[in-house]
């Protein structure tokens, strides 16, 4: 079961919006807090967000640490009695993150691109006025670091999209794309790790198994792991 | 072991869900009314994250396959063992061959039945939960069907009394903790978030009109529909992790309730935060239900928290006694 968004206004930009100067703190509920880095989708904002992560997995009052992209989400074990002190200690902690340097292991992932399951690539193309080649050229020679993991169980989010690559999210999602598939979604790209309704744009396929529930490490990607693209077939 | 006999589909074993694997994108799962869930267990003596099965699709009917004891809580399902009436919020034994059979609720949405040692299907991830999105827990990770046979765990409680024993539901015993409001909707709690001064021209409304759930609500979340809240400009957000009872606004403007089963992480700008404790009422809310949206704050959160914890708390404390003292 999922839930189908509404269209999007046309005027929505698929440039994700800066965050500002500052460090922005916000709350979910009322055990659930949001720290956003300031500044750009960067690696730089994201390490300190790693960084912060493994300052506060250390405390006994902490349940989960869920990294976003350039965010992350604590999870206090209960509500915190003291709100500004709560604030506080969070200010501090991101005060005192550095930039960390996790060693992630490097992902090699053989693509197919082109073909049936790129039902996207002319979209890619026409958005970016880039022939199919240059764009799967462009594409296959980046190289990217997973931020974090999300939406679906296994699914990465990747940083490292050649900016000439972007292309806005589709108005009218795949219903079924299959899980495997290479896709750019705004200024993003990813390999969708399920079956599904799916917004982003198919440019190819790769085998792989990024989420097995009974293995040791269930997940295949882990922040800050480096991950590459090689085209082992372009069918055009 | 019972044995399904007639379900709907979506009906689902769960227990509290698997909170830990979050950062990797396994959605939480687990029961939508937690109250129902661990009230039924303690009843039964059982660990009170024993596996049970939640049941939205109606009618839905099960064989006991062995003698046990049984407890059913949450919506008032008119329940019948072989035919004949079980009050709402009841336990008691059954017999090898019995048949329990739950109706379409009265009121309220979901009904809990728990048994003896509870549902004894495979821990993954640390959960008995299904996880229907990526298709694993539970029952191989799918939702009951017709002929399901399902084990029950060990237990070491004595069994109930033939004639059963039952409980004052939540929203009678809690009464004055989960108000409704004059025109006897239910009225969550919900405490302002990130985004909520981007819709501040539609604030009082977001506060002020009933919104109605629409048809096309599940475990995954609810939608709300209404006179839309649209923010002063557009955001796309950078993807930034969910949880249940999180309040977002995708771009027309009809708010949507993230729940059990929703994503992980998610980009809509999030206007508010339903309070936890208060979730379990709105498992309850039916799709075409209205509900309204109260601003509270996180002492108002301990406050009820607190109650609940009471609650359980005296709910142990009369189960035991009642079961030494009948000698059962």
């Amino acid at each position: 079961m999922t839930l189908v968004s509404h269209e999007a206004p046309s005027r929505a930009s698929f440039i994700l919006a800066s965050q500002g100067d500052n460090v922005k703190i916000s709350t979910i509920g009322s055990r659930a807090w949001l720290i956003e880095a300031p500044g750009d989708f960067d690696l730089p904002a994201q390490r300190r967000i790693w960084s912060l992560a493994a300052t506060l997995r250390a405390r006994d009052d902490v349940e989960s640490l869920i990294p976003g992209v350039t965010n992350l989400l604590v999870l206090f074990r209960q509500t915190p009695e003291d709100y500004d002190a709560t604030f506080a200690l969070l200010v501090a902690a991101w005060e005192q993150a550095q930039a960390v340097h996790p060693q992630g292991k490097l992902i090699e992932i053989p693509v197919i691109y082109g073909g049936e399951h790129a039902t996207d690539l002319d979209a890619v193309c026409q958005h970016t006025g880039l022939s199919p080649r240059e764009v799967i050229r462009r594409h296959s020679q980046g190289s990217y670091t997973v931020f974090s993991l999300g939406s679906a169980p296994g699914f990465g989010y990747l940083h490292g999209l050649d900016p000439s690559l972007a292309t806005p999210r589709k108005k009218v999602p795949s219903l079924n794309m299959l899980k495997g598939t290479v896709t750019i979604g705004g200024a993003q790209t990813g390999v969708s790790a399920l079956t599904g309704p799916n917004g982003w744009n198919a440019i190819g396929f790769a085998e792989l198994t990024l989420f097995d529930p009974r293995a040791e490490n269930p997940a295949l990607m882990a922040p800050g792991d480096s991950v590459r693209f090689l085209p082992e077939r372009i069918e055009l | 072991m019972i044995e399904i006999v007639k379900t709907g589909p979506l009906n689902t074993v769960q227990d509290a869900g698997r909170s830990g694997f979050r950062d990797i994108g396994v959605s939480v799962s687990g029961v939508m009314d937690p109250l129902a869930f661990r009230a039924g267990n303690i009843l039964l003596g059982n660990d009170e994250n024993a596996a049970c099965i939640e049941v939205q699709m109606f009618p839905f009917k099960v064989r006991f396959l062995a003698d046990t004891s049984i407890a059913v809580t949450g919506a008032d399902c008119r329940t019948k063992l072989d035919g004949a009436d079980l009050p709402p919020w009841w336990a008691c034994s059954v017999r090898a061959g019995q048949e329990l059979e739950m109706q379409f609720p009265r009121s309220g949405a979901r009904s809990y039945l728990c048994v003896a040692g509870g549902i004894d299907v495979p821990v993954v991830m640390g959960s008995r939960s299904t996880a229907l999105r990526g298709g694993f827990g539970g029952t191989d990770g799918r939702p009951l069907a017709k002929n399901d046979r399902l084990a029950a765990g060990v237990t070491f409680a004595s069994s109930l009394p033939a004639q059963g024993m039952g409980i004052e539901p939540p929203e009678i015993a809690l009464a004055n903790v989960f108000p409704t409001s004059t025109e006897g909707l239910v009225q969550l709690r919900a405490i302002p978030a990130g985004e909520y001064a981007l819709f501040e021209a539609d604030l009082p409304r977001f506060w002020s009109q009933p919104w109605k759930v629409s048809l096309h609500s599940n475990r995954t979340g609810y939608r709300l529909s209404g006179t839309p809240v649209t923010p002063s400009k557009v955001i796309e957000m950078r993807s930034y992790g969910l949880i249940p009872g999180i309040v977002q606004v995708p771009p027309a403007g009809e708010p949507i309730i993230q729940l059990a089963d929703a994503n992980t992480a998610g980009g809509y700008p999030k206007i508010a935060g339903i309070i936890e404790e208060d979730l379990w009422r709105l498992a309850q809310v039916q799709p075409g239900q209205s509900i309204r949206l109260v601003k509270s704050d996180a002492r108002e959160a301990i406050a009820v928290a607190s109650q609940i914890n009471q609650w359980f708390t005296r709910l142990r404390d009369n189960v035991m006694p009642v079961k030494t003292v009948m000698g059962f």
